[in-house]
Order: structure tokens, then C-alpha cells, then sequence
């Protein structure tokens, strides 16, 4: 691998790296209250509720972030009252705004299923005992139930932060110049495909490894005592 | 709208050609997974055994292709293949059959070459689940080592299995759509294809999700159906 190409390929990927960041903050401070609301919704007592944030799950772990993405972007332009809406068309009409918004609500599914299972699997007596205590609902939730899912729930997240790094680079198929579709150019432009690819690699590597890291230790944090 | 919805699928054919676009979707995802499979279980036994050399080059390739997104490996081998493929054919005068057929071979390839990084961790995580005791069991047993190995580890470990592969299976029927960006005429292409020259991308790409989603939800279903199978006498834990 020749020097030249490095020096030539690293400043592109580091201003891809910008948006791929970008788009993974947004996933996860977005994606992450919005994916527990709807744990929450699924286990709710309410029926249609819990139903609907069912079937969103469903549809938004059955298929793949590709048809999710394009259908933002290029299917929603095509119903007028979202193009006459100001607000919506901000969010849906400009690619980083859509390829944000289809990275939320694809990651607001499978953490919600991360949520889901981590909520079930909480000892029923805890919760007991918290109304026995006279608890209300939300108190045993924001005091109990929550602290405890989320560190049952973490190492499951530190893997969904992993995969929202890897979605955000289906951003590149609506036009955002994050890594992969700056590697894509770089690909087409020096024909040096595997030279690329292994710097291109690299990037990705080193952040999972600094998010997977600081979840780690986050994770040791919250889980006193040892 | 309904009679649109009529003349768009069914008179201009388009409903046609996204159902053509699913079975291509549905071979490309099937034979990558069998493919990926049977490359995982040889280097999953490479890696659970710990040889030298062989196992931290799987671990490596392994790392490497969960740790990056699909796209880039997609990109990588047909980039990287397209060149000396089509020197190949041309000497070999092979030119017009490897001009149609070679986005469904790579395509193939690289969902496999992604699937079976997958499959890889979950077989050696289902090797390493199998209960030590059973293996000492096999052992006072004075077993061969190849008896022991086809007759204990293997049958439990593919039990243990199975669920991480329904996993990355549903994944595998997912990541197909990412092959079209490289131009393979599958579900997501067609839809794309159809999109573009009726000029209603909400109506295509909301029918390429829903076929996508049947695809997905038939084969949850019938994974259910063969777990319950493989797990008869054995108590739900």
C-alpha cells in the first residue's frame, strides 16, 4: 500500500467519519428514549396501544433498513400534504435529515425488543414488594423496574450501538457522503479497491471499539459491587 | 386509486416483476446462507479447537466483517472481482454469459462471505455451550474420539444452534436488498426499476417492504415449527 494513497484517501474518510458520527449520535439519542417508550408502550395494559407498538416492531425488524430508508426519502416526497408541510418536509426531503430519521426508527425497534425482554425478565417480587410499599406505577418504574432493566439491558445495547454504526452507512445509498460512500468514490476513483477497503475497514473498527469501550465501561459503572 | 393500483400492478406487469424480483431475492438469500453455512462449520471447528494460525485467522475475518457494514464487503468484491472476471471471460469468450450472470454469483458470494462470519460465532458459541459433563460421560465411556464427536458434540451443538442461526438467516434474507445497489435484479432493484418509470416510489417500495416482511414472517414461522421439532424431550428452560 502505497503512501500516497493514505494521505490521499484519509482526510475524504475523516469527513465521512463526521456524518457516520453524526447519524450514530442521533441513533443513539434519539433511538435509545424512543426504543424504550416503546418497550414500555408493548407492555402497557392498554390493548390497542400495546398492539400498535407490536406491529410497528414487527414491520421494522421484518424488513431491511434499505426499503425503510428509500420509502422516507424518496416515497413520502410523493404525498403532497408532506411536502406542503414545512416541518415534515425539513425532516423527510433533505437526505442526512431522512437517513437520521430511518436510523431512529429502525434502531427505536430492536431496542425496544432489547427493553422488552430485559423488562420481562425483572423478579416479580421486586416489583411486588415496590407496591407493597404503596409505589405508584410510575415511582416503581423510575425507581425500579428502570435501573434494574437497563443494566440487564446493556450489554444487548452495546452490540445495537455496534450494528447503528454499520446502518448509518445505508445513508450513502440516498446521497449523504458518510464513510462507506466516500469509500465507494475512492474505490472508483484510484481502482485501488483492497487499499480502500482496509483503510476504509479501520475507521469502522476504531469505532466500534471506542463505543463498544465506553459501554463497557459504563456497563461497570452500573453494575456495583464487583 | 384503485383502479390505478390495477393498471400499475397487474396490466403494466409491474406486480409481475417485483414477485420475479422476490424469488431472486429468496435464491440469492438461500444460497448464500447454505454456502456461508458450510464454510462456517469447518472454520467454527478450526477456532473451537484453538489451532494456531488457523483460529486467529478466522477470529480476524470474522471481526472484520461483523465490524463493518455490509455495503463496504459488497462493494469490496464486486469492485474488486469486476476487472479480472471480465478479462477471464473475454479470453475464454465467455463475454455475454458472464455479463448477465456475474451480479447473481457475487451477489451470492458476498451475502455468503457476510453470513458465514455470522454463522461462525454462533457455532462455536453452540460448541462451547455443549455440557462438559456429557462429554466425560462420552469419555469413561471409552468412545472414540470420532464417535464422541459425531454422536455427542455435533447433534447438541446443532440444536444449540439453531437459534442463532434463525438470527442470522433473518438477517441474511435482509442484507439481499443491499446487493441491488451493485445492480443484481432482485426484489429491491425491480422495485427501484418500477419506481422509477411509473414515478410512485411510495407505492413500490412499500410493496418490496411488505413482500420482504412476508418472507421474513413465513420463515420466523416455520423456524418456530422446526425448533419445536429438534427441541421435543428436551424441557423449555
Amino acid at each position: 500500500m502505497e503512501l500516497d494513497l493514505v494521505t490521499y484517501a484519509v482526510p475524504f474518510l475523516l469527513a465521512g467519519a463526521k456524518t457516520t458520527l453524526l447519524i450514530s449520535v442521533f441513533g443513539v439519542a434519539l433511538g435509545l428514549p424512543f426504543g424504550i417508550a416503546l418497550a414500555v408502550i408493548r407492555a402497557s395494559k392498554n390493548r390497542m396501544l400495546s398492539r400498535s407498538a407490536d406491529i410497528y416492531c414487527a414491520v421494522f425488524r421484518g424488513t431491511p433498513m434499505l426499503v425503510q430508508i428509500f420509502v422516507i426519502y424518496y416515497g413520502l416526497g410523493q404525498i403532497s400534504a408532506i411536502r406542503s408541510n414545512p416541518v415534515i418536509w425539513w425532516i423527510v426531503g433533505h437526505s442526512l435529515h431522512a437517513a437520521i430519521l430511518a436510523v431512529v426508527l429502525n434502531t427505536g425497534a430492536y431496542t425496544a425488543e432489547i427493553f422488552r425482554t430485559a423488562l420481562l425478565s425483572l423478579p416479580r417480587g421486586l416489583i411486588e414488594a415496590s407496591q407493597a410499599c404503596g409505589l405508584s406505577v410510575w415511582a416503581t418504574f423510575r425507581h425500579v423496574k428502570f435501573p434494574l432493566a437497563v443494566r440487564q439491558a446493556l450489554p444487548a445495547y452495546s452490540s445495537e450501538v455496534a450494528i447503528i454504526v454499520k446502518e448509518s452507512s445505508l445513508a450513502s445509498t440516498i446521497t449523504v457522503l458518510e464513510i462507506t460512500g466516500y469509500a465507494k468514490r475512492l474505490m472508483s476513483e484510484t481502482f485501488a479497491i483492497m487499499d480502500i477497503f482496509i483503510i476504509t475497514s479501520a475507521f469502522y473498527l476504531m469505532m466500534n471499539v471506542i463505543s463498544l469501550t465506553s459501554l463497557k465501561l459504563i456497563e461497570r459503572k452500573l453494575s456495583f459491587g464487583k | 386509486m384503485s383502479f390505478d393500483l390495477w393498471v400499475l400492478l397487474v396490466e403494466q406487469g409491474w406486480g409481475f416483476a417485483l414477485l420475479r424480483g422476490a424469488t431472486v431475492t429468496l435464491a440469492v438469500g438461500l444460497l448464500g446462507m447454505l454456502a456461508g453455512v458450510i464454510v462456517a462449520v469447518p472454520l467454527a471447528l478450526l477456532r473451537w479447537r484453538r489451532l494456531p494460525l488457523f483460529s486467529q485467522a478466522v477470529d480476524g475475518y470474522s471481526i472484520l466483517v461483523r465490524g463493518v457494514p455490509g455495503l463496504l464487503v459488497i462493494y469490496l468484491l464486486f469492485f474488486g472481482s469486476i476487472e479480472w472476471v471480465q478479462r477471464l471471460a473475454t479470453a475464454f469468450g465467455y463475454q455475454n454469459s458472464a455479463d448477465s450472470a456475474y451480479p447473481f454469483v457475487i451477489g451470492v458470494v458476498a451475502i455468503a462471505a457476510i453470513s458465514c462470519a455470522y454463522s461462525i460465532e454462533v457455532f462455536r458459541g453452540a460448541l462451547e455451550a455443549v455440557p462438559v459433563g456429557l462429554l466425560e460421560a462420552a469419555k469413561s465411556l471409552a468412545l472414540p474420539r470420532y464417535v464422541t464427536f459425531f454422536h455427542v458434540t455435533l447433534p447438541i451443538a446443532l440444536r444449540l444452534a439453531l437459534g442463532g442461526l434463525n438470527n442470522v438467516w433473518q438477517m441474511t434474507i435482509k442484507d439481499t436488498s443491499l446487493v441491488s445497489v451493485v445492480g443484481m435484479q432482485e426484489l429491491m432493484r425491480s422495485a427501484a426499476i418500477a419506481a422509477g418509470i411509473t414515478r410512485s416510489p411510495l407505492l413500490f417500495y412499500c410493496a418490496a417492504a411488505g413482500m420482504f416482511f412476508a418472507l421474513t414472517a413465513i420463515s420466523q414461522a416455520l423456524f418456530s415449527h422446526t425448533e419445536r421439532f429438534f427441541n421435543r424431550g428436551f424441557s423449555r428452560g
